[in-house]
């Protein structure tokens, strides 16, 4: 079926006269013109997307102001870096959130509910939808480093309920310093504010470091970014 | 207009036998190890080693179920209900056959990506950047043929299951390329191109039309040609199936946000997506009325037609969870129910309520048209029905009772305002529950295997002279 039979197809119906005489509602021509009926369907479903997602790349409140004492939000450092990535690789995030929400019960629980400038270097965003684990947004320093990998070698050694997979593996795998770099400038390309000292020092940064201390280095630095204001609202 | 379509010789059902099949195959495996993954939120040593642990596998249960059952399914039905409803074979065969061997290449190559942990980490699009290439690729190809074949078509009227079938390609198509955007770092590993709240956003954009447009759109256009087709009756309103299209296609694009309530997701966007949300118990109240409404003077045929009764509980389910959700994306039940099992539970209500239901309902329809033959035992039909709603059940009273109970632990406060329990003890009190969940999922898995067994026995005896009443 060439192209000239599918723009006659298109404007066909318009054009003949002895068509346009008979009374049919638009559903009607719709459910005759596969042409049509594309294009209505392909405009109808965009319209709810482009209106939730398109204002938030343009509105200046999505991310929070903060003032210079509370911000200290960076990219992640090369050994962070690469334990977040074996957070990504483990699916943690599919047992962990990382987004504490202005509750009083959360807050006692995990600590100053989440900014959406905290995660503003996070590709991809590690929110998560479930907690079968308790929340890690603000994990960071919360447990020495000991703790931390005592307790993903062998959860249940340190806290008898859990059902967390052991990760002792994670001690047996050295971390790739080249790869490092790459990743870096992966994400200085979406955007990232590394610099050429980052990359440049990205090899040393996890040199002898295995996947175990990387991601013990990523959960201490979780949420620990911010230096909250008491008793200031950060959602408007 | 079902029915009226003359028989075509050169209908393709060589394809859609071959998708058909697989997708019994793909719906053991994916309840296999979403079974294997329940038992393992039980049994936590049952984490073998760092291939099989739970957080690699969830991510194959939920593509496997998803992309290679349901997409060996709407493959399946939209090529047979296509060539059906517009009387002429696909237009083009080979390129069927493209979409079919690159479709289960791209399962295949998601059965090795997800034990190595080759992940993108985003929720129900964890496949990595040149896979991702693939299913679009494939899916055009799909979507292209499916489109040509309506363009090719000899009656007057678009039927109103391929509405759907459409509707459900496009927006998949506009979903899977904007998520899936990301740069690369080696052949398993990219990053989003989005962060924080953005990437947030666009994640459940496309995470809440996977289930909107892939298991809802889509699965209702199987509804709206195998239910009148299996009870032999016309469909009960046009006019609601108008309805139900157009305000499913506008609607469901705007809930994925109802995901972010209370996040740092600004809270106009939430509050939109939650208010679309429980107008949305309209148009889908209408579309299970029409489809069970369907079969107003003939529910008789319910008692000995079993095919019939899984289309018809798939509706029951359908009007259940659209209830649900609803209710669930209001900001006061969602602060109680976000994070918790009962989102679980109310992704298995439709998951295996509707979308199995009516997915094995059309297949053992096809199963005796496709074979020109008689189910090889109506009776197994009957237990698989029975076994599957069984474990449904449990599965999702056992999710509901742990989601609340889990809601409602985190929140307690003793008389002097400290929270009532540790983080711990709310996991040892859901023990229990996940127990009877993977019992649920036990009962589902054996029915599949059940199926399985049917067709094969089914597809083995057709050739064969007096099959049928060998078996009676």
């Amino acid at each position: 079926m060439g192209l000239g039979r599918i723009i006659g197809n298109i404007l066909g119906r318009s054009v003949d006269p002895q068509k346009r005489r008979e009374k049919k509602s638009f559903q009607e021509s719709l459910e005759k013109n596969i042409w049509g009926l594309i294009v209505m369907v392909a405009i109808v479903v965009s319209i709810g997307g482009i209106v939730e997602i398109v204002p938030l790349f343009y509105l200046d409140n999505t991310i929070e102001k903060l003032t210079k004492e509370e911000d200290s939000i960076r990219p992640y450092s090369a050994l962070e870096l690469e334990g977040r990535d074996v957070y990504i690789r483990e699916g943690c995030y599919l047992c962990h959130s990382q987004m504490i929400r202005p509750f009083r019960d959360e807050m006692e629980r995990y600590g100053h509910y989440s900014l959406a400038a905290e995660s503003k270097f996070d590709h991809p965003f590690q929110w998560g939808s479930k907690r079968t684990g308790p929340d890690l947004a603000r994990v960071g320093g919360k447990y020495s480093n000991e703790w931390q990998v005592q307790h993903l070698r062998a959860p249940r050694s340190l806290v008898p309920e859990s059902v967390m997979p052991d990760y002792a593996f994670l001690e047996g795998y050295k971390l790739d310093g080249a790869l490092t770099e790459k990743k870096m400038r992966a994400l200085a390309m979406v955007g990232v504010p590394y610099s050429e000292a980052d990359f440049a020092g990205a090899a040393a940064g996890v040199q002898d470091k295995t996947e175990m201390d990387a991601l013990v280095a990523y959960l201490q630095v979780l949420g620990t970014m911010v230096k909250f204001e008491p008793g200031k609202d950060y959602r408007e | 207009m079902v029915g009226n379509a003359p028989e075509h010789p050169n209908y393709n059902m060589a394809i859609v036998k071959a998708f058909a099949v697989c997708a019994v195959v793909y719906f053991v495996v994916g309840a296999l190890v979403g079974d294997l993954i329940a038992w393992q939120l039980s049994f936590p040593s049952l984490n073998v080693n760092e291939y099989l642990s739970f957080g690699r596998l969830r991510p194959l249960h939920t593509n496997a179920v998803i992309f290679a059952f349901g997409g060996c399914t709407l493959m399946a039905t939209a090529f047979y209900v296509v060539q059906r409803t517009c009387a002429v074979p696909l237009w083009s065969n080979k390129m069927a056959w493209f979409t079919f061997i690159g479709w289960n290449l791209i399962i295949v190559s998601a059965v090795i990506s997800f034990p190595m942990g080759w992940t993108s980490g985003k929720e129900y699009a964890e496949l990595e950047w040149p896979i991702d290439i693939a299913i679009a690729v494939v899916w055009l190809s799909y979507m292209f043929n499916f489109i040509m074949t309506i363009a090719n078509r000899k009656v007057s009227h678009i039927y109103v299951a391929n509405w759907f079938f459409l509707g459900m390609m496009i927006m998949i198509t506009y979903l899977h390329v904007v998520n899936s955007l990301a740069i690369p770092v080696t052949m398993t590993k990219s990053y989003s191109l989005f962060s924080g709240v953005h990437d947030a956003m666009i994640q459940w954009w496309w995470g809440h039309n996977a289930v909107g447009f892939f298991l809802t759109a889509g699965f209702l256009g199987i509804m709206y040609y195998f239910i009148p087709k299996q009870a032999d009756l016309p469909i009960f309103s046009y006019r609601l199936s108008v309805l139900h299209f157009w305000a499913l296609m506008f609607g469901y694009v705007w809930l994925g946000a109802h995901h972010l309530q209370y996040t740092a997701l600004p809270d106009w966007a939430g509050s939109l997506g939650a208010a679309v949300s429980i107008a949305m118990i309209i148009p889908s109240w209408g579309g299970a009325v029409n489809g069970l409404m369907t079969l107003s003077g003939a529910w008789h045929k319910l008692r000995d037609d079993y095919v019939l009764r899984f289309l018809v509980v798939s509706l029951a389910f359908y009007a259940m969870s659209t209830f649900e959700g609803p209710v669930m994306s209001l900001k006061t039940v969602n602060a109680l129910s976000h994070y918790t099992d009962w989102t679980i539970g109310h992704v298995h209500s439709g998951a295996l309520g509707w979308v199995v239901m009516v997915s094995v309902g059309a297949i053992y329809h096809l199963l005796t048209r496709l074979w020109k033959t008689e189910i090889y035992s109506v009776g197994l039909v009957n237990t698989h029905f029975w076994i599957h709603t069984i474990g449904t059940v449990i599965y999702i009273c056992a999710m509901w009772v742990s989601g609340i109970m889990q809601g409602l632990m985190w929140r307690a406060t003793d008389d002097y305002g400290n929270l009532a329990y540790t983080f711990a003890e709310s996991v040892v009190a859901m023990h229990p529950y996940y127990v009877l969940r993977s019992v649920g999922g036990l009962l589902v898995l054996i029915g599949a295997g059940i199926m399985l067994y049917n067709v094969v026995m089914t597809i083995r005896t057709a050739g064969q002279p007096n099959a049928a009443a060998a078996r009676a």
